[in-house]
């Protein structure tokens, strides 16, 4: 089997993500160097604060603010940080309930060594120089050594530093509270068309199209995806179509796209190669946009370097007749 | 509240199951391609054609392929024509063998085929998991599947529930029965190797692989007729916990010890489970959840640290619990599929053969 | 064994809109949930599971977001499926939930659907750069417009066909509080003078990006007799799939929607669809589909759907209308869009659906599809339980 094909793709959006009022709330609070949580009806402090209570659904919106320090309620040893990750240098990673919170916040804690980490520590927040009303304008949470320091806090199942400890109410308020998020992922994969496309691939670069026989209805796929898609089962017999083929319908794009550099008015057509059991896609030219038709005879046209075909272009042929590709429309 | 006395259910069965070699890497294979042999194996244990299954679902994400309505291709592979009756959750494909058990329950349909694939070769799956965490407040930080992982196995070291050498032995438990397995990426012996992410080593982590599984079910007598000895869904249930690791008690799995009580696992013991804990110290959580004792055969497939095609790899538990039943080797097996961060969301099989 | 008679008591949707800038994804979804819960005066502990739909992770940039969701929909401790089936998901998504009713598994279920467009680009999601792929050539209209030609070869019919539907789509929206598009001053005038995009679609016969949720209440016959409003019931519910592109493939009336339509009509005892169905909401993202599903739902006979549209039959006060709500073509939140037919549906038989409310609406019909032409979803709902 020949090599299949490989070539990296990468999947990049910056997303941009209105965050409602709670959110805004603390996200704004982290620029202004302010950590609020949420109470629930039933007294409990939530940090970071969520917009539903996760145990009764209920909405939440009533804030309160809360200490910039904390308590590890569990930690791992991160020795190699990935992209995005909040530290380069090796970090803890840690859940921290804040002081008069009742549930955990997970971000890095910027310790020596696995070491200096335990649950039950105390730290406090590291704020990020540069704050812009996200999770990352906590920089990392730090070891403590204030008040509190050498005492670990207990830290068990059921057990709550919360309750009567909370803070402040707080308005929530803030100037020029933010409303959003810009959120960039970015994603890397290593993209393989599989063994079909990639034959269907190799034989385009000697500008030949190569389709594929289903075994039981004898249709020739083109593109061929390794499957016949109405019998579910594997193609194997390469059958080379075209190069000559019949526009079956078409549309006329008035429209610039962003990522194409094509001159509109052109004609994006469905093109029903000679002995191929399907269209494929194209763009008619050597022939003004106007005077494309379902029917017209066409071939294509290679520029150097190119994959596909540039466009297809008349061939000089009479018009096919309606009733022998109204079966491929 | 759940029909828990609604009479006379209909009997649903598993009544064949396949799966791939699963391995670190298919990229000879495009999805479909990788997928159609083990649905022609699946239909050619039962002798029944995509034209007579009477409802198809099926399992996978989008963003393992990197690809948007990446499903709609797989698709080619089941031979969808004359058009058929067809799902598709973007979920693991338990949670399709659910929605057909649902379907079959309605009486509209006698048989269902069930499949799930997943390629994590193209792209950096712990990278790409992170996807799947809180976009505000998580996602942002890119906490990898492994981190967040690990930091429920610290828990659950504070918590007195576990230590290394502990995990080290599920590790090593679950790739020692792997060996039998020809179908798992890791066999045999493994070395547990260095932090992955303290405390979790390589050995506790799962393979990173591709893979794709089906499954046939079939309600009351055509169950019969289709398999000498069908594995029986006498419950399933799933359920969901609150998404933030803050707020949950990472050291217990309620969701999942709701979903058993729901399917019947308490209603007397299992002989095998298949748990879908792709972490050693998630095991350690199910068998505390799920109530199961030493004398219960756990993951005998050697589970999902043997092989762990994300979207299949839960769908593969329940169809290794039927393959056992099949085989007169259970019966009555326990089987959990599990989605989302630190066990999120849980489904719990029971299966049972008839009496030999 | 019977199935369990499923009834719809709770709708629920938000304003749509371009983009909420003022909400969470949760606070969407939110919304339109807590909006169904109302209408069926039901609280989050009367709901045993949620099922919800939506096209691709890759809109919104979050990996199955039911996962993050579940906070937000009362759904901790419960079950909750999550339906991606691309364009008729939102149709789909309810057809699942019926289902868990239907089989008795649950008593009351809670199904939702949204789309959060504003949070990324469609067309970045729809057109992520596969290598070795051809570049797509044309926008999204470009991949319907030349099956909009072939219809109109097959069909004759006179090339204003497309803009009497987004006429009349969006004059109805004028009437739905709901409808993303409210184009008071619209013409017809203005519709056919609108740039001609992918001839032979005009910008006006296209549908527009909305950030949206819609969510049902579905229950069993016991939670109908607590309903305080009158239920919607299902009379029938279907699901087919056709493979993406091949040999033989029909893309203007695709065999999967004939045979998913005819599934819901024997389920439903629908002989003549055009006389037993009062009216429709179906999905037409390019006003062309009208005519073009006409047909394909066996309202019309093939080539002779445009004559409903031409002669005003599919009108809000004709014999047979169609898109009360101003449908997808002034409202696409793309993954709610499906359950909006549906919902939209269960309302005229409620007789709920306020200014533009058909008269006698007994039974209506709920339509999605998507993909390349190849999923379809399709309900049939009345004012009348199943068989009575």
């Amino acid at each position: 089997m020949p090599e299949v094909l490989k070539a990296p793709l990468v999947v990049e959006f910056p997303f941009t993500r209105s965050v409602g009022p709670v959110q805004s709330a603390f996200l704004t609070g982290l620029r202004e160097r302010v950590v609020l949580g949420v109470r629930t009806r039933d007294g409990r402090t939530l940090v970071p604060p969520v917009e539903y209570d996760p145990v009764t659904a209920e909405e939440l919106r009533d804030l309160v603010e809360v200490a910039p320090t904390g308590t590890v309620t569990t930690w791992a040893w991160n020795h190699e940080p990935r992209r995005g990750q909040p530290l380069t240098s090796p970090f803890a990673w840690v859940l921290v309930r804040f002081d008069g919170a009742d549930t955990a916040l997970l971000h890095a804690l910027d310790a020596p060594g696995p070491e200096a980490v335990r649950t039950g520590m105390r730290v406090r927040v590291r704020w990020a120089e540069e704050r812009a009303g996200a999770i990352t304008d906590i920089a990392c949470f730090e070891p403590y050594e204030g008040e509190g320091a050498g005492e670990d806090a207990r830290v068990g199942r059921g057990e709550h530093a919360g309750g009567a400890a909370a803070g402040a109410r707080h308005s929530g308020e803030f100037e020029d509270a933010i409303s959003g998020i810009v959120a960039p992922a970015r994603l890397d994969y290593t993209y393989s068309p599989g063994r079909a496309q990639t034959a269907y691939i190799n034989a385009l670069s000697g500008r030949r199209t190569v389709g594929e026989r289903c075994p039981s209805c004898r249709k020739v796929y083109v593109p061929p995806r390794g499957a016949c898609p109405t019998c579910g089962l594997a193609t194997a017999e390469q059958v080379e179509v075209g190069p000559r083929g019949t526009v079956t319908t078409f549309c006329i794009v008035n429209i610039k796209a962003k990522n194409l550099d094509i001159e509109v008015p052109y004609v994006y057509a469905h093109i029903a190669l000679d002995g191929a059991g399907l269209a494929l896609h194209g763009r008619i030219g050597g022939i003004p946009y106007d005077q494309v038709r379902m029917g017209l005879r066409v071939e294509p046209v290679w520029t150097d370097g190119a994959r596909y075909p540039d466009h297809y272009r008349p061939c000089g042929e009479p018009d096919a007749d309606y009733e022998t590709y109204k079966e491929l429309l | 509240m759940t029909r828990e006395e609604a009479p006379a259910r209909r009997e649903i069965a598993v009544v064949a199951f396949a799966q791939t070699d699963h391995r670190r890497t298919s990229d000879e294979f495009s999805e479909v391609e990788m997928l159609m042999p083990v649905l022609h194996n699946v239909l050619g244990q039962t002798g029944l054609r995509t034209a007579d299954i009477g409802f198809t679902c099926s399992g996978s994400s989008d963003y393992l392929a990197g690809r948007a309505f990446s499903f709609t291709l797989a698709l080619d592979g089941v031979g969808a024509w004359p058009p058929i009756s067809e799902s598709h959750v973007e979920m693991d494909g338990a949670w399709a063998l659910y929605e057909a058990w649902t379907k079959l329950l309605t009486g509209d349909a006698d048989t269902a085929l069930v499949y799930a694939y997943g390629k994590s070769s193209p792209g950096s799956v712990r990278d790409v998991l992170t996807r799947q965490l809180d976009p505000y407040y998580v996602a942002p930080l890119w906490p990898d599947s492994v981190a967040l992982a690990a930091l429920q196995a610290q828990a659950l070291m504070d918590a007195g529930d576990t230590d290394e050498p502990a995990l080290a032995a599920v590790a090593a438990r679950s790739r020692a029965d792997a060996s039998a397995n020809s179908h798992a990426q890791l066999r045999g012996p493994v070395p547990q190797g260095d932090y992955l992410v303290r405390p979790l080593r390589t050995g506790d982590c799962p393979p990173i692989g591709d893979g794709a599984a089906a499954v046939v079910l079939a309600a009351g007598e055509r169950a019969r007729e289709l398999c000498a000895r069908p594995a029986w869904i006498r419950g399933i249930d799933h359920r969901i916990e609150a998404h933030g690791l803050g707020v949950r008690d990472l050291t217990d799995s309620p969701s999942a010890r709701l979903a058993a009580e729901r399917a019947g696992a308490f209603e007397g013991p299992v002989d095998t489970a298949e748990l879908h804990a792709p972490f050693s110290s998630q095991e350690v959580v199910l068998r505390k959840a799920l109530r199961l004792g030493d004398d219960v055969r756990v993951n005998p497939s050697g589970g999902a640290l043997a092989a762990n095609p994300i979207m299949a790899a839960g769908l593969i538990r329940i169809g290794e619990a039927a393959a056992r039943i099949h085989r007169g080797e259970s019966d009555r097996a326990l089987a959990h599929a599990t989605s989302g961060p630190c066990l999120q969301q849980n489904l719990v099989a029971v299966l049972e053969g008839d009496p030999r | 064994m019977s199935k369990e008679p499923v009834a719809v008591v709770g709708i629920g949707q938000t304003k749509h809109v371009a983009a909420r800038r003022d909400v969470s994804i949760a606070g969407l979804v939110r919304e339109a949930a807590a909006r169904a819960l109302a209408d069926a005066e039901l609280t989050w502990a009367d709901i045993d599971a949620v099922v919800i739909g939506k096209a691709p992770d890759f809109f919104e940039g979050v990996m199955m977001p039911e996962l993050y969701l579940a906070d937000a929909l009362g759904a901790v401790g419960k079950p909750m499926l999550r339906v991606h089936t691309a364009g008729s998901v939102g149709g789909s998504t309810a057809l699942v939930a019926a289902n868990l009713v239907a089989a008795r598994v649950h008593g009351t279920v809670l199904t939702l659907a949204f789309e959060k467009q504003s949070e990324s680009n469609a067309m970045w999601g729809l057109s992520l750069p596969i290598p070795f792929q051809q570049p797509l050539l044309a926008g999204a209209g470009g991949f319907f417009a030349p099956h909009v030609r072939a219809y109109m070869r097959r069909s004759g019919a006179p090339d204003t066909v497309g803009s009497l539907v987004a006429y009349k789509d969006r004059r109805n929206a004028l009437k739905n509080p709901y409808a993303h598009l409210h184009e008071h001053d619209i013409t017809l005038e203005k519709v056919q003078a609108s740039p001609m995009l992918w001839d032979p679609i005009r910008y006006s016969e296209t549908c527009p990006s909305s950030d949206g949720a819609c969510a049902m209440v579905l229950t069993d016959r016991a939670g109908a007799a607590r309903a305080p409003r009158r239920p919607a019931w299902m009379l029938g519910g279907a699901m087919r799939s056709e493979p993406t592109l091949f040999a033989g493939k029909d893309f203007v009336s695709p065999q999967a929607g004939k045979d998913c339509a005819a599934d819901v009509y024997r389920q439903a005892g629908i002989a003549d669809p055009r006389r037993d169905i009062d009216a429709v909401e179906m999905y037409v993202p390019f006003s062309w589909y009208e005519p073009m599903w006409l047909e394909n739902l066996g309202f019309a006979e093939e080539g002779e759907g445009w004559k409903l549209t031409e002669s005003g039959v599919t009108e809000l006060d004709g014999d047979l209308p169609v898109n009360m709500s101003g449908g997808v073509l002034s409202t696409n939140p793309i993954g709610a869009s499906g359950m909006i037919r549906f919902a939209e549906a269960a309302l005229q038989a409620r007789g709920l659906a306020g200014e533009h409310q058909v008269e006698r609406a007994r039974k209506v019909l709920g339509h999605a599809y998507g993909g390349g032409s190849q999923f379809f979803s399709m309900w049939l709902v009345g004012a009348t339980p199943p068989d009575s």
